[in-house]
C-alpha cells in the first residue's frame, strides 16, 4: 500500500464515504472504488461489496482478489443528556458508534457532563431531522419525558433505522405506544420500538443499564437469536 | 472499516517514524475462526503491533512473515488452518482456517541495483 492509497483511505473517511479498497493478491496492486477506472468485473465486485457492507474476497479472470469495505462507521443517537446517557456514551464510543446526544435542556446536555461528544441543543424532531437516521443508525430515547421521548420516536419510526429503543416501564412504554399510534404509526410500526430498551440482564447501575442498551444494539445489529423480542 | 479498530489510522501515526509498516489483513475464513474478512494487525521493524487477525493463535507467525514483507516490500498471502502443514506449528486452535494477506505501507522498496 503506498502514501498516497493509505492518505485516499483515511480522507475517504474522513468524508464520510463508503469506498473499497481493491486489493489483486498476488502482487499487491490496489485501486480505490468505485472511484478509480477498473475493469467492469472488479467494478461489479467491488460494488457488491460495498451494497452488502461487507468485505470479501474474489476470483476474477483467475486472479484472487480481495475487496475491502471501508465505511463511515455506524451512529448512535441518544435521546435525553441523563446519567444513564453519561455512562452509555463511552461504551457506544468503544464499540465504533459515532454518537450524538440529543436534548434541549442545557443544564444536562453540557460540555461538562459530556466532554468531547457531539451535542444537539434543538428540539428532538428538529435534531432528528437534521441528523436524518439512516439504516446503519440506532435510536435511544432516555428522558422518560413524552415531551422529548415522543417526537424522537415519532421521527425515528419514520426513519430506516435498524434499532429504535425506549427506556421506561412496561407500564409507561404501553402508554407510550398509544400516544405514537394516536400520531398515525400502525402497530407493526411501533412494534419497532425496543421497551423497555436493553437485554435483560438484571442491570441496575446506571453503567449496566448502559451495557445492557449497547447489549442490545449489538444483538440486532448481528442478528443474534437473543434479539428476538 | 465499520469497526473502531481503526489500523489504518494507527499506521499513518507511525508511518512518520517508521518510513514503512506491515499492514496484515484476513482476505478470507472457513469454519469457526475468531475474526473476520477484513481484520487487520499492522507491525512495525521494531515488533510494535496494533488490532488482531485472530484469537491470538496465529499473530506470532503473522509479525514474522510481516518482518520479510517489510524488508523486500514484496506481499505475501499467509494459509493457517488445519489442512495446512504450518496447522501443526501455528494452527488455530478453533479448528477453522484463515487467509491472511499480509503488505508493506510505505513507498516501494527501491530495486535492487
Amino acid at each position: 500500500m503506498t502514501p498516497d492509497i493509505l492518505r485516499a483511505v483515511l480522507a475517504a473517511r474522513t468524508a464520510g464515504r463508503a469506498i473499497v479498497l481493491a486489493t489483486r493478491l498476488a502482487d499487491g496492486f490496489q485501486l480505490i472504488l468505485p472511484e478509480s477506472d477498473a475493469q467492469q468485473a472488479v467494478l461489479d465486485a467491488a460494488a457488491i461489496a460495498l451494497s452488502r457492507d461487507e468485505s470479501t474476497a474474489v476470483e476474477l479472470g483467475g486472479q484472487a482478489w480481495f475487496m475491502q469495505v471501508y465505511a463511515p462507521p455506524y451512529r448512535l443517537i441518544v435521546v435525553g443528556a441523563v446519567h444513564i446517557a453519561q455512562a452509555l456514551v463511552p461504551l457506544a464510543a468503544a464499540l465504533g458508534y459515532a454518537v450524538t446526544v440529543v436534548d434541549p435542556r442545557r443544564s444536562f446536555n453540557s460540555p461538562e457532563r459530556f466532554p468531547g461528544v457531539v451535542r444537539a441543543g434543538a428540539w428532538p424532531d428538529e435534531a432528528m431531522d437534521e441528523l436524518k437516521p439512516d439504516a446503519r443508525t440506532a435510536v435511544v430515547t432516555l428522558t422518560h419525558d413524552p415531551k422529548l421521548d415522543d417526537p424522537a420516536l415519532d421521527r425515528a419510526l419514520r426513519s430506516p433505522a435498524f434499532f429504535i429503543g425506549s427506556l421506561g416501564s412496561r407500564r409507561t412504554h404501553a402508554q407510550r405506544l398509544e400516544r405514537l399510534g394516536a400520531l398515525g404509526h400502525s402497530p407493526a410500526t411501533l412494534a419497532r420500538v425496543r421497551g423497555p430498551v436493553g437485554l435483560a440482564i438484571g442491570a441496575v447501575s446506571a453503567a449496566e443499564i448502559a451495557l445492557s442498551i449497547v447489549a442490545e444494539v449489538v444483538a440486532v445489529r448481528r442478528g443474534a437469536a437473543i434479539a428476538a423480542r | 472499516m465499520t469497526d473502531s479498530e481503526d489500523i489504518l489510522g494507527t499506521i499513518a501515526a507511525w508511518l512518520p517514524a517508521e518510513g514503512a509498516v506491515a499492514l496484515a489483513t484476513v482476505v478470507q475464513t472457513w469454519g469457526s475462526s475468531p475474526r473476520p474478512a477484513g481484520s487487520q494487525m499492522a507491525i512495525t521493524r521494531g515488533g510494535r503491533m496494533a488490532g488482531s487477525v485472530s484469537g491470538g493463535c496465529i499473530e506470532g507467525a503473522v509479525a514474522d512473515a510481516a518482518q520479510e514483507t517489510l524488508r523486500s516490500g514484496i506481499p505475501q498471502t499467509l494459509a493457517f488452518g488445519v489442512t495446512n502443514e504450518r496447522a501443526w506449528e501455528v494452527g488455530l486452535a478453533c479448528g477453522g482456517q484463515v487467509k491472511v494477506f499480509v503488505e508493506r505501507v510505505g513507498e516501494p522498496v527501491a530495486a535492487a541495483p
